[in-house]
């Protein structure tokens, strides 16, 4: 087996044996990328190459040292809205095209303390903001199983970059569904944390309310093992949460039974007008499975869902036509200087070349919103349909221990199929949405396929449950085949490729 | 509701970005069709509930008055569009 | 150009309408550090761009933390103006674009400020009145705009350090209210230790608020903002200007547009400053990086206890104990440097308010002078002067000559009296000789102080006073000529 096809679990053991060392896994993993991903997925804006190889030396001399941390010497790709100090970061973003950070966020950091291999930063909507990447101002990345679909959004590129098995594991970002999402469309796991329990410090801001950094994986230990490092409190971030973190492995039990965990299927997550039958299908087999595990299930009903889409696209807009004001050409970012320009005219130009269209959508939306003698109709009064979204899931988890459903009403669709209407396009967040205004923990399990394409299943926890959420993913992980699929540019290999 | 493209151009300049007429048009009705949508939440009635400022019950986090150092003036510099003498310069208001 | 002679408000124009002042002040607070980053608060003095980091910039993915002191010294200015202090406080963002404006938003408060209400009672020409307050929040400071031939050059070194914003209601009638206002709030600061509130350094700005309305007329008239005051003296002198100016528009029927001025020091007039485009659309939204904050009655009384005495309690202190009038008082109260010297020579055994009457007058105005060289007047010396006057050791006029040489030198009066020899003679005996010579010289004066005009005597003491060169101790010299007159 090609050491690109391993789990993090199976690279650590081999590291830990010393069959095999950190740079050796780091130049697998980069020769794979430079040989694949330019003609196929193209999910990534920036290979490193050297800092990676810098780092797995280092990680060699810890391991020759004795040490055996679960991710040290393990590649890991970064969506490009973390700051890397020394390393150019984007957002995605022309805006940002040449920006350098000063510093590393504060979980890049801790992944390179557990001695992970950064092998690059991955392509994404511009600031996070799309379900398909397609809105990235330099180039579309696309879907590992099928090169003419989009991977999902924001964190197609690390969503495609596990999925292409470019790395063993990526980390992306969460608003309204940019981990969950695209993890469905590419066939792998992606998990939301509870809001506060991961680090937001050096995450560049969509939506401060909403944004959460996790994992891509392509197992459910691995996703806890990853976890296990970047959970936990941040005294730069005064929204990370104290709570202590447990060992997120401890939750995955050997046997895959769910006897007694119930979960709750909320009726607004099924039959929508929208949703393809195949996923349908495909989500309701995966339930089926739950339920021979020995879980209980229920119907329920989350009666707000239908308010999430309008309540999110106000309160997101809003909170990031104030986190994108900074970029005025001042400080950083893209300065457009005509001769003769007075100030006013830098900043409309730079701001107006340098974001994209949707981005300049949803800062007119959100500054709207928030104007005055709007504020109360839209801001304040999507707030408080807030309040009730959450309150759905605070009535379900009193009898419920998680919530289940689809990630996605549909598979991954064909590049440009939705991009003439916004609205069309904010439907693929719809079963997302509400988890991210509630602040849950949320993730995307491989649930099968329909039309060759993958289908991810949705399990929703109570607030600071990941290891509930995690253990009713292993459990059904361990009893399907779902996740040992591989997509077809998995499966090419990247010496044939080099020949081609 | 109609919104104008006079009304897209007073929000622009709210958040000066720089729009073509061509698109303050497109965004006028992509706007009204989007703020359309979101008449829904009207129908709920929210007299009695709080609004959420924040998902997660945290209250004074807050940090001890300890100095540290500060970054070198030319880190600080080194994205700078355009610097002057240890400083960013920008162009003048015109009017 | 209309000049800038200072109108007392009691001139014909100006009275016929009442001035109705507000004014808004920023306190940089002294912390260590800044409002929501670790940079280093004090910057006084650093080249431009060294006390900065990714937070106080404003770079893509920072985030803000409170600074537990500046929350504090703000509730502590609270309560040391009586002011009440809201359980539930939190942040807010004030947005607007603007260069010197790293996020392009400001944290601040809105709705729920750290500090509601409050006053500061005021004493002028032996009136106290109470200046009520509307709010005191906490806010972040921008960076620092220079303008140079073709554009603006930006610091950031200002950007994020803590700021009080102290909102006055339109309480003030006069510019000289308006500067004791200041200076016994910059003195409560400073008594607290929040903060150095030194206009000149910037840690204190002002911009006031006035508009005029007849006499009698409930109606407030149309408000024009004045800024760019760089001290106390432009405050007090920028708004008599303004009451002039608007009082003479309104007797010409004019309408005063609501506007902001700047003040220009060196013509000593304010002008209309170039129309800044319409009015901000700040947008205010909660932070929703920053968890609100809960006030509690504990912590609340914790700080009470932290409070230390506050110049309204000194003065009625002084009052109390020493016997001072409340205008003496009041001034001594006001000035932390005096207080102290005050109590300090009284402890050293000088009569109050002998005390509090040379240290208002000849000692304020050498301290005026000569402040910046670190001269400090060592109380049990002045204790001594004092001391020496009454005793007749030296006069008056003496004292306050060798009032500078102790101030600079350090050396007690006594040493410097005797080196100086400006002993008064006091001695019947020593000055008899010269009271006779006065006598015998001047026989006009004799003649018509024995034909009853008694205050002939007053040119003979003067003579004597001359004759001994400044030393005979006057009261004994008119003894002496009564008696020798009397003879």
């Amino acid at each position: 087996m090609s050491l690109t096809e391993l789990s993090i679990t199976e690279l650590h053991s081999r590291l830990a044996r010393r069959e095999v060392s950190a740079l050796e896994v780091a130049r697998a993993h980069l020769d794979r990328i430079e040989a694949l991903d330019p003609m196929t997925v193209r999910a990534m804006l920036t290979v490193t190459r050297d800092h990676a190889e810098r780092q797995a030396r280092a990680a060699d001399a810890r391991l020759t040292a004795g040490e055996t941390a679960p991710l040290l010497g393990i590649p890991v790709v970064l969506k490009d809205v973390l700051t890397t100090r020394g390393i150019r970061t984007t957002a995605g973003s022309k805006i940002l095209e040449r920006f350098v950070p000063l510093e590393d966020g504060t979980i890049t950091q801790r992944l390179a303390e557990a001695g992970t291999i950064m092998l690059g930063k991955s392509n994404m909507d511009e600031f996070a903001m799309g379900s398909s990447t397609e809105n990235s101002s330099f180039f579309p990345t696309r879907n590992p199983w099928d090169l003419d679909r989009v991977p999902g959004g924001s964190s197609g590129g690390s969503a495609a970059a596990v999925g292409a098995e470019f790395a063993p594991f990526s980390l992306g970002t969460d608003t309204g569904g940019s981990i969950r999402q695209p993890g469905a469309l590419c066939g792998v796991i992606g998990f939301k944390p509870t809001y506060g329990r991961v680090s937001r410090y050096g995450l560049i801001a969509f939506a401060s309310s909403l944004d959460q950094i996790g994992p891509f994986t392509r197992t459910v230990e691995d996703c806890a093992l990853v976890m296990n490092a970047i959970a936990g409190h941040d005294p730069c971030d005064s929204t990370s949460l104290q709570a202590p973190v447990p060992d997120y492995t401890a939750a995955l039990q050997k046997e895959p039974s769910l006897k007694g965990v119930r979960l709750a299927l909320p009726r607004e997550y099924f039959d929508v007008e929208g949703m393809e039958p195949g996923v349908e299908a495909a989500v309701k087999a995966a339930i089926n499975q739950l339920e021979s595990l020995g879980a209980e299930l229920g119907e329920v009903s989350l009666p707000h869902t239908r308010y999430g889409l309008a309540t999110y696209y106000l309160i997101a807009p809003a909170e990031c036509s104030a986190n994108l004001a900074r970029y005025d050409g001042v400080k950083y970012s893209l300065s457009i200087r005509e001769p003769g320009a007075g100030l006013w005219d830098v900043y409309e130009r730079s701001r107006g070349e340098g974001f994209g269209r949707e981005v300049k959508r949803r800062v007119i939306l959100g500054t709207y919103a928030l104007s005055s003698g709007y504020y109360d109709a839209y801001y304040l009064k999507a707030q408080k349909v807030r309040t009730l979204i959450k309150q759905d899931f605070d009535s379900v988890f009193e009898h419920y221990d998680a919530v289940v459903g689809p990630t996605s009403p549909t598979v991954a669709f064909p590049i440009g199929a939705k991009t003439q209407d916004p609205l069309a396009m904010y439907l693929n967040d719809l079963f997302t949405i509400p988890t991210s205004l509630a602040g849950l923990p949320g993730i995307s399990v491989p649930a099968g396929l329909s039309n060759g394409l993958p289908v991810g299943l949705q399990i929703i926890g109570k607030a600071l449950d990941e290891s509930g959420v995690l253990r009713i993913a292993h459990a059904f992980e361990q009893s399907t085949h779902w996740h040992t699929l591989r997509s077809p540019i998995a499966q090419m290999d990247a010496a044939t490729a080099r020949s081609a | 509701m109609t919104i104008t493209r006079a009304e897209v151009a007073h929000v622009a300049r709210l958040a000066r970005l720089g729009l073509s007429d061509d698109e303050m048009d497109r965004l006028a009705s992509e706007l009204d069709h989007i703020l359309d949508a979101m008449q829904e939440l009207r129908q709920l009635d929210t007299s009695a509930i709080p609004p959420t400022a924040q998902v997660i019950p945290l209250q004074n986090v807050m940090r001890e008055d300890v100095a540290r150092p500060s970054y070198p003036a030319e880190e600080i510099l080194q994205n700078a569009p355009v610097a002057h003498d240890g400083q960013f310069l920008v162009p003048p208001v015109l009017e | 150009m209309i000049s800038a002679t200072p109108v007392s408000p009691s001139t014909p124009t100006a009275a016929k309408y009442e001035a109705v002042i507000g004014l808004e002040c920023h306190v940089q607070l002294a912390t260590h550090s800044k409002m929501f980053c670790g940079c280093p608060s004090d910057y006084s003095g650093a080249p431009p761009n060294t006390h900065v980091c990714p937070v106080c910039l404003g770079m893509p993915g920072v985030l803000p933390v409170i600074n537990r002191t500046a929350v504090e010294y703000t509730l502590l200015t609270g309560l040391a103006l009586n002011a009440d202090i809201p359980e539930a406080t939190k942040f807010d963002r004030k947005n607007y674009p603007y260069p010197d404006l790293v996020k392009g938003y400001q944290i601040s408060q809105y709705d729920l400020p750290l500090v509601k209400g409050g006053w500061i009672e005021i004493t002028v020409e032996g009136q106290t009145r109470r200046i009520h307050l509307e709010r005191v929040h906490l806010e972040e400071d921008t960076g620092k705009l220079t303008h140079v031939s073709g554009g603006s050059l930006v610091d950031f070194n200002r950007s994020g350090v803590p700021l009080m914003e102290m909102v006055s209601q339109p309480d003030l009638r006069t510019a000289t209210e308006a500067r004791e206002y200041l200076r016994k709030l910059r003195t409560i600061l400073r008594t607290l230790g929040v903060s150095g509130a030194d206009m000149e350094k910037g840690q204190l700005r002002c911009d006031v608020n006035v508009s005029l309305r007849p006499v009698g007329q409930a109606k407030l008239g149309t408000k024009v903002e004045v800024k760019n005051l760089n001290s106390f003296r432009s405050v007090q002198r920028s708004l008599e200007y303004e009451i002039v100016r608007q009082a003479a528009a309104l007797d010409a029927g004019e309408t005063i547009p609501q506007e902001t001025r700047g003040w220009v020091e060196e013509r000593g007039v304010t002008v209309t400053q170039r129309s800044k485009e319409e009015a901000h659309d700040y947008r205010y939204f909660p932070e929703p990086d920053l968890p609100p904050i809960f006030v509690s009655a504990d912590w609340v009384s914790t700080l009470r206890s932290r409070l230390p005495e506050l110049p309204d309690a000194k003065r009625d202190r002084y009052i109390a104990t020493f016997g001072l009038g409340t205008a003496d008082a009041s001034a001594l109260s006001i000035d932390q440097w005096a207080a102290r010297l005050f109590e300090d020579t009284v402890a050293a055994g000088a009569d109050p308010k002998k005390a509090a009457n040379w240290i208002q007058n000849d000692v304020s105005r050498l301290h005026d002078e000569t402040s910046s060289d670190g001269h400090t007047l060592d109380a049990a010396h002045l204790a001594e002067l004092l001391r020496l006057v009454d005793d007749g050791v030296i006069g008056i006029s003496a004292a306050r000559q060798v009032l500078p040489s102790v101030y600079q030198s350090g050396r007690s009066p006594r040493t410097l009296v005797d080196e100086l020899g400006l002993a008064q003679v006091s001695d019947s005996s020593a000055l008899e000789a010269s009271v006779r010579e006065v006598l015998a010289a001047n026989p006009a004066p004799v003649a018509d102080y024995h034909s009853g005009k008694l205050t002939a005597i007053n040119f003979l003491k003067g003579q004597v006073m001359k004759a001994t060169r400044g030393k005979a101790n006057p009261a004994v010299a008119e003894d002496l000529l009564k008696k020798l007159l009397d003879e």
